[in-house]
């Protein structure tokens, strides 16, 4: 009896302790908000431009941590649907046309004699790029520029340009060899012939 | 250390033999260019960031003159090689593999060399090594083996690591350049000199001279030229490409190996290029900062391959005819050796601090790469990587982009040495996939690099926007605020009685009192206010009324023989005028009370009136018709002060209105019979008349308190929700009839009263006896009103 009792009170005292330790660890290492979300939100490319129907990049990482498809995002491509889906675990999907295209990378650009300072564009800027005062010229900090297309739409006199970003040899790539002549054909290239 | 004991060699894995075409350039020495007509001097010739022109178009700059400052902690500056006019800034022809255009100032050179004033240190001991260090980074030295990194940067890279081993890069493993070969040779003396700099800077405690033994010259001249030093060695080891590579160096030398992703400070050891050394001597003991460098000239399109000591900036053409160029022989043109140089587009661009080789081949000499062919997994790249990777693996993954595998295989540890290509029986171009694919992994990471940047910059953004947000609204409500107190403060004003000629001292306490009333006021609370407000501003129109005949009281106490009723009314009047000029005082305190000490207050008036009238008797005298004039006048405004107040009370039953009408049109008839039968007493028709309205009256009163009992409003506000505010266009008139109510109103409360105490009606019916009674003498006065608003 006294043995049955005994085990009876270990386990209740282990059961005890392992509670304490579990609801300590869940106070402790309590994990906040999604981290799926950040990680999700870590490929999106940041521009902000809204062109997923989002308000912004961490709104669409919600949507597509809620199932929503994942080519969206034209400003990231076809780099940014593949490392989405590498991480979701699911399918490559096409860019979605709907949403746009991938363009290179763009930086807007003010014609700044036909800019009329009315600091319409500094408001749609998602992340202040653009530096100017009302009744000032306003210019483009490129560096800071996401070329999200957003300033265009507010100017009343259309003075802002998307421009591709320029090639300059700090940021110039070298290009894959091109795929050399097969000494063998293949199937598909006898086909072709 | 001995200086003669032999070091121990190690050797480093893989590594090939090319053909080594060293022998042509070297048979002239180092000549010396003409000065061309024209510098272009890239703002970009070091690793880091761009450096900052200094001077403006148009500017005359000597020789030496500091002409664009470093930007930035890894920078350069740059020098005028030579005197000449600033003739441009702006994108010019750039030795780079892409063919773009680069920053440059273009220098028109004038001829005259001539120098700007040099200050050289000759005995730098006694200086601090970090003032040497200054003296370098101003010289603008950055590394000349082909890198380009700044040299102060390089030599304090790692405070906190002692640097115990400077190694000195004499190795130049790549086939065709002699540049460093050259140097040794001809000028040993000033690279000891230099490298004497370099050990006072460093202290270090073992220097070591690495020359491949294929250049025998070279080491006989250095040997020599370190003498007795026992603190450096020069140590010659057997010749195989890449030896020349900073971390195959060190690991020949010392058999250490350089970390993956570190620098060779973390292992205690720095690495100069003999150019390098030479340009530090420049700078340190000549005092001329980087503007020359030593390059070969050569291949087999050139007639004359040589070594020069050229001006930067110096463009290619001039160089190359300079060493006799035979155009229709020129067949590629590269940058650097034929194995780590890159091809030139142009021949516009100048060379620049990192240039130590133009090689000219022809066809024969560089032949177009064969078509590249599928890898057959030989093995032989791996066998000669000197850096120990795995060269096709790398290039599957680089194929497939797979940019994860590619850092996990260790790309970023390849020196694109090209020894995997020069083996590769495919002959697949496998520098070229990681140079590409390094390019786009880095090109990856700077986009990783600007969307957290931009994420950053976003949510700093959202976050100023929600502050501004919410301060907007804290300024809203603060405002709103502000408005409601300064409301309720123009209230209190309001309030405030503006009866300055009753008194005058009293009041500012009171407003002060009212304007300090906390504004939050229960709706009850607010509507007294409103009330108190409104019933104020009719007390002071009473007031001013008051005012405007102020003559009738002196008058009054003129005429003596006025008789004794007049003296009654007066002293009623007094007593009234009294009431009213302390009323003001009271009231704005007690919005609750007002309305019953207004009634009650123009219940005295009338009552006064009533006995002015009775004693004017038949025949009022002037005097007497006046006061009873201006009695009337007040008890009216009384009167209508009293109505007025709950005028903003709920809304008006319909049924009880209804009812209100038809009594009171029941009463008017009344009234009108009572007036006839007064000026013809003996008439039975309107005796007839008049019980069959007053039957008709009590009908209708029962029929409004039967409205009152159901209406929904309760009783205490219900009393007064027939009173309509007073219009200002029609003001006179709802005096008028706001003083006929009041006097009905009276009557109706004492009978909602004897109605409310349902067991004893008895007092309850004499009230309403007393209440006719006085109300049809109020009936006369509104008569008189009623004719006077007929006439208006």
């Amino acid at each position: 009896m006294s043995m049955i009792l005994t085990a009876v009170l270990v386990l209740l005292g282990l059961a005890l302790i392992f509670g304490a330790i579990l609801g300590y660890a869940a106070i402790r290492f309590k994990v906040e908000g999604d981290p799926i979300v950040d990680q999700i939100n870590e490929l999106l490319p940041q521009t902000q431009c809204g062109q997923c129907g989002h308000p912004g990049c961490k709104p669409y990482a919600e949507g597509i941590a809620n199932g929503e498809p994942i080519n969206k995002c034209p400003p990231g491509g076809e780099s940014t649907i593949q490392a989405l889906a590498d991480l979701l675990d699911v399918e490559v999907l096409p860019l979605d046309a709907e949403h746009g295209e991938e363009k290179p990378k763009m930086v807007a650009y003010i014609r700044e004699a036909e800019c009329i300072g009315c600091t319409k564009c500094i408001q749609a800027c998602p992340v202040d790029a653009i530096l100017g005062a009302a009744k000032q010229m306003h210019t483009v900090i490129t560096d800071e520029c996401t070329g999200c297309d957003l300033c265009v739409e507010p100017c009343p006199v259309d003075c802002i340009d998307m421009l591709p970003l320029p090639t300059t040899p700090q940021n110039w790539k070298w290009d894959f060899p091109l795929p050399g002549a097969a000494v063998i054909a293949t199937d598909a290239q006898r086909g072709a012939a | 250390m001995n200086a003669v004991s032999p070091i121990r060699i190690w050797d480093i894995p893989g590594g090939i033999h090319p053909e080594e075409n060293k022998h042509q350039s070297t048979a002239h020495g180092i000549e010396t260019v003409p000065l061309p007509k024209q510098l272009i001097l890239p703002l970009q010739q070091h690793l880091g960031a761009r450096a900052e022109p200094a001077i403006e178009i148009g500017e005359r700059v000597l020789k030496g003159q500091l002409i664009a400052e470093a930007a930035g902690m890894i920078s350069c500056p740059l020098h005028a090689p030579t005197s000449g006019t600033v003739s441009a800034i702006g994108p010019a022809p750039y030795p780079h593999a892409s063919g773009l255009e680069e920053w440059a100032i273009t220098l028109e050179v004038d001829g005259q060399d001539e120098w700007i004033e040099l200050a050289p240190i000759a005995d730098y001991r006694s200086l601090e090594a970090a003032t040497l260090l200054e003296v370098i980074r101003q010289a603008g030295v950055s590394g000349l083996g082909g890198a380009g990194f700044p040299t102060s940067v390089k030599l304090k890279a790692r405070p906190e690591q002692k640097i115990h081993t400077l190694i000195v890069n004499g190795t130049e493993c790549e086939p065709y350049i002699t540049a460093d070969d050259s140097a040794m040779r001809y000028k040993a003396e000033q690279i000891v000199a230099g490298i004497e700099i370099l050990q006072h800077i460093l202290h270090p405690e073992q220097v070591l001279i690495g020359i491949e033994d294929n250049k025998p010259e070279a080491i006989a001249d250095m040997r020599k030229a370190v003498g007795e030093r026992t603190s450096m060695q020069v140590v010659v080891f057997p010749t195989k490409y890449p030896s020349g590579g900073e971390k195959q160096l060190i690991q020949i030398l010392t058999g250490k190996e350089v970390p993956s992703g570190g620098l060779p400070a973390d292992i205690g050891m720095v690495c100069q290029n003999i150019g390098t050394l030479l340009a530090i001597h420049d700078a340190v003991l000549l005092g001329q900062p980087l503007i020359k460098r030593i390059t070969t000239l050569t291949g087999d399109a050139l007639q004359h391959p040589t070594n020069v000591e050229a001006l930067i900036g110096t463009p290619i053409s001039d160089l190359l005819s300079f060493a006799g160029l035979q155009p229709e022989r020129l067949y590629r043109l590269v940058m650097g050796g034929p194995m780590m140089g890159f091809t030139l587009q142009s021949t516009a661009a100048p060379i620049i601090k990192t240039t130590n080789c133009l090689l000219a081949g022809t066809q024969e000499e560089l032949p177009p790469p064969p078509p590249a062919q599928p890898c057959i997994r030989c093995g032989l790249c791996a066998e000669a990587c000197p850096a120990e990777l795995l060269p096709q693996q790398l290039h599957f993954f680089a194929l497939g982009k797979d940019y994860d595998q590619l850092k996990r295989q260790n790309l970023f540890d390849c020196i694109e040495c090209g020894a995997c290509s020069y083996v590769c029986p495919s002959s697949i171009p496998l520098v070229q996939y990681y140079r590409a694919a390094k390019s786009d992994i880095r090109a990856l990471d700077l986009q990783q690099h600007r969307s957290d940047h931009s994420k950053q910059r976003f949510e700093h953004r959202q976050e100023r926007l929600q502050r501004e947000t919410e301060q907007k609204e804290r300024d809203r409500q603060a405002r709103a605020e502000k408005a409601a107190r300064m409301k309720a403060a123009k209230e209190a004003a309001a309030a405030k009685p503006n009866t300055d000629a009753d008194d005058s001292s009293n009041e500012p306490d009171v407003a002060r009192l009212q304007a300090q009333k906390p504004s939050g006021l229960s709706p009850e609370q607010k509507q007294l206010k409103i009330a108190a407000a409104t019933a104020q501003m009719a007390l002071k129109k009473a007031n001013k009324q008051l005012a405007a005949n102020p003559e009738n009281t002196d008058l009054q106490a003129q005429i003596p023989e006025l008789e004794q009723t007049a003296r009654d009314t007066q002293e009623a009047f007094d007593k009234a005028q009294g009431e009213l000029a302390t009323q003001p005082a009271a009231e704005p305190v007690a919005g609750a009370d007002d309305a019953k000490k207004l009634k009650i207050e123009a219940a005295m008036l009338r009552a006064n009136l009533r006995k002015a009238e009775r004693a004017a008797g038949e025949n009022p005298s002037e005097e007497q018709q006046a006061e009873i004039a201006k009695l009337r006048e007040e008890a009216e405004a009384a009167d209508a002060r009293v109505p007025a107040a709950p005028a903003v009370k709920q809304p008006v039953d319909e049924n009880l209105k209804k009812a209100k009408l038809d009594l009171a049109m029941a009463r008017a008839a009344v009234r009108k019979t009572e007036r006839e039968l007064t000026s013809s007493p003996d008439d039975a028709d309107l005796k007839a008349q008049l019980e069959t309205q007053q039957q008709t009256f009590n009908a209708a009163e029962q029929v409004l308190h039967d409205a009152e009992l159901n209406s929904p409003i309760p009783p205490p506000e219900r009393q007064k929700v027939d009173k309509k505010p007073v219009d200002e266009t029609v003001r006179e008139l709802k005096t008028n009839l706001a003083t006929a109510k009041a006097d009905f109103k009276r009557a109706e409360r004492e009978l909602q009263a004897a109605i409310d105490a349902e067991t004893d009606t008895a007092p309850a019916q004499d009230q309403l006896t007393a209440t006719r009674a006085t109300l049809d003498a109020a009936a006369k006065a509104f008569a008189d009103h009623m004719a006077s608003k007929e006439t208006h």
